[in-house]
């Protein structure tokens, strides 16, 4: 029985979400609340999205019973929600999907949107190419830089890369330069966000679009070892992949929910991107309100991880929301602690994780060592890492 | 009678039209902004729009985004622009300022705190550009409690519904955002504007500023037929940012005469 019944009609999560725009976006979102409302539960458009995610992102994702790094690790059996195996390497496809089958439905030719390592600019791009839309794709001129294979793939598949040089050059600076667009573009314009961030519907749209992940992990859970586990662990930057696991979990009782923030260099430097963790202020930004990095005039502070989707200073509102009522606990991993997860996996099972998804590893390990070998816990590998090799070649002082 | 009010019912009886220029506090650096909102009032200023630097500002363009940037560079926050409008208050008690910024700076100090201290620096009115008013009731209503008006924006994506909404909740005057875009991106077009602002005036009876997008003393001209006020941010920003320390007042002051003399004509 779902009991959890969240966001209110103006996407309050008690005091998280709501829509905290300027005037000239509140017709535009508007528009798109009342259409979202229309389709969410139209059989034909979850027809089509259902098709979509089968035959062109290849759903379900198996979940995968990574023995021997479990038992590498010693204690708990860890399973893993393989998102790394979608079509363009991560979960961020099966939102970007649905957004667009909306942008198509509201007769809007261009699409644009924000990407931080550059995921959620290629699921934007990949979808886009396929339905014929113009793609705009913002991303911080420091990503740029940093996650080079991805923005030749977005141009391969036909979008426009914007560098954008304003502010720290990261995630959220894409953001605010996507958001201009969309002021200036609105009438040809949809926004694809590609968190559960941003003003509402955004927060609620993408984890419905995203929380196909808990729902097959349910039932593929169900099929392989006859319960739930006993822990679902994900990591969480603006947290759609956590949402997406977590949302049909929330009234499933003795199922723990773990976010992973990343803790950068650590939490006592401050150099970090873990504003639930680090208890943050509250504020507002992005259209929403929750837990941001800030100083103490309310400016936003740059953050720091090794993996460029966490390195975001504040977190969807539902997250903030489901820490204040405690019905998930969030904790954050440094960069060194992801990256020996990263190796771990690679070297025991064969799969080379993204750096986010590390970070969800890395936590698990921790965990499964004080658990008993009878304990499960689901892991959402959120994606692949082969946009990563350049990162961790450097670290390793490697020149490829 | 609010500040704001007495200059509105004197431009009125003079027949004249309300000039306000934006300027962000702190730009281009934090010992020029009390001697430029003097200049500002000595070359025809009628109010002054004061940005808070933000380090995200979303609806502002580039040019009053890199404004914030060089205020940032010294630290300017909430605490520091309050001071500036205190430090101004002691030579001009006349010229209504009006705060212009986003919402995390005043949730940071506290909405209580933001208010009781604005007042007592001496400001007049408030423009929180994402606090749509449903969002901010109590907001409102604590600047209510302390004589501050409440600003809000109208945009052309606005429908009159929410005209209603907002000229319900709004005091001071209304500011209608003259372009679909951010701060001094495209060239407004007169007649649209026109036609809109006749629309909000069967509403309400507060003045209605137009601003976003006066670029030049022509569109400022054009835009006093009919608007009770016309607000030059981006251009003004522009000018201070082509500007040093040695000719900073003189061509802010040459801009400021322009526009007042087309405004005025």
């Amino acid at each position: 029985m779902q009991v959890y019944d969240m966001p209110d009609q103006r996407g309050h999560f008690g005091q998280f979400g709501g829509i905290f725009v300027a005037e000239t976006l509140v017709e535009a979102l508007e528009e798109l609340r009342v259409m979202y409302e229309k389709y969410r539960y139209d059989e034909a458009f979850l027809a089509e999205f259902a098709y979509d995610l089968k035959h062109f992102v290849g759903r379900p994702s198996p979940v995968y019973h990574a023995k021997r790094w479990s038992d590498n690790v010693g204690g708990a059996q860890i399973y893993l929600k393989r998102e790394d195996l979608n079509h363009t390497g991560a979960h961020k496809v099966n939102n970007t999907i649905g957004q667009a089958l909306l942008a198509k439905r509201m007769g809007k030719p261009r699409v644009i949107a924000e990407t931080g390592a550059g995921q959620h600019g290629v699921a934007t791009a990949t979808i886009a190419a396929r339905l014929g839309l113009e793609c705009v794709v913002y991303m911080g001129s420091e990503d740029v830089k940093r996650q080079a294979p991805n923005v030749f793939r977005m141009k391969l598949l036909g979008a426009t890369v914007v560098p954008v040089e304003s502010g720290s050059r990261t995630l959220k600076d894409a953001l605010n330069e996507a958001m201009r667009d969309w002021v200036t573009n609105i009438e040809n314009t949809f926004y694809i966000i590609g968190t559960v961030a941003g003003p509402h519907p955004y927060p609620m749209m993408v984890r419905d679009f995203q929380s196909v992940v808990g729902v097959e992990s349910k039932i593929q859970m169900q099929e392989m070892i006859g319960r739930q586990p006993d822990v679902v662990v994900a990591c969480v930057g603006g947290g759609s992949n956590a949402m997406g696991i977590f949302y049909p979990y929330i009234d499933v009782p003795n199922v723990r929910l773990i976010g992973v923030e990343a803790a950068g260099h650590g939490m006592e430097t401050g150099m970090h991107a873990a504003p639930l963790t680090a208890n943050s202020p509250i504020g507002v930004l992005h259209g929403n309100r929750t837990y941001l990095m800030q100083d103490t005039d309310g400016n936003i502070i740059e953050t720091h991880s090794v993996s460029a989707g966490l390195d975001y200073p504040g977190v969807g509102p539902e997250h903030a929301w489901l820490k204040d009522i405690k019905r998930a606990e969030y904790v954050a991993i440094t960069d060194d602690e992801a990256m020996a997860a990263f190796h771990g996996l690679c070297r025991t099972e064969g799969i080379i994780p993204a750096l986010e998804s590390s970070h969800a590893l890395a936590h698990a390990e921790k965990m499964a060592k004080t658990m008993g070998k009878d304990e499960i816990i689901l892991v959402n590998l959120s994606g692949r890492g082969d946009k990563d090799i350049n990162t961790v070649a450097k670290l390793a002082n490697i020149t490829l | 009678m609010s500040r704001i009010q007495t200059v509105f019912t004197a431009l009125k009886a003079s027949n004249k039209k309300a000039l306000i220029p934006y300027i962000t506090a702190g730009d281009p650096h934090p010992n020029h902004t009390v001697n430029l909102m003097h200049t500002l009032v000595k070359t025809g200023a009628d109010m002054i729009e004061l940005g808070v630097p933000f380090s995200d500002p979303m609806a502002d363009g580039p040019v009053i985004q890199r404004a914030s940037e060089r205020a940032l560079v010294h630290k300017v926050g909430l605490t520091t622009v309050l001071q500036m409008v205190t430090e101004f208050r002691q030579t001009d008690d006349k010229t209504p300022v009006i705060l212009m910024g986003y919402a995390n700076p005043i949730e940071a100090m506290g909405i209580e705190k933001f208010t009781r201290f604005s007042k007592m620096a001496g400001i007049d009115g408030v423009i929180t550009v994402d606090y749509p008013p449903e969002e901010c009731k109590e907001f409102i209503s604590q600047l209510q409690a302390n004589c501050m008006d409440s600003i809000f924006l109208l945009s052309p994506t606005t429908d009159s519904a929410r005209v209603d909404l907002i000229v319900n909740q709004a005091s001071g005057f209304l500011y209608y955002v003259s372009l679909k875009g951010v701060t001094g991106s495209a060239n407004l077009d007169i007649e649209e504007v026109k036609s809109r602002v006749a629309d909000i005036r069967h509403k309400t009876k507060l003045p209605i500023g137009v601003g976003f997008g006066v670029k030049d003393s022509i569109t400022a001209k054009n835009v006093a037929a009919f608007a009770d006020a016309v607000v030059v941010g981006s251009r003004m920003v522009q000018a201070i940012e082509n500007s040093n320390d040695d000719n900073l007042v003189e061509n802010v002051s040459q801009l400021m005469m322009e526009l007042r003399h087309a405004i005025d004509a």
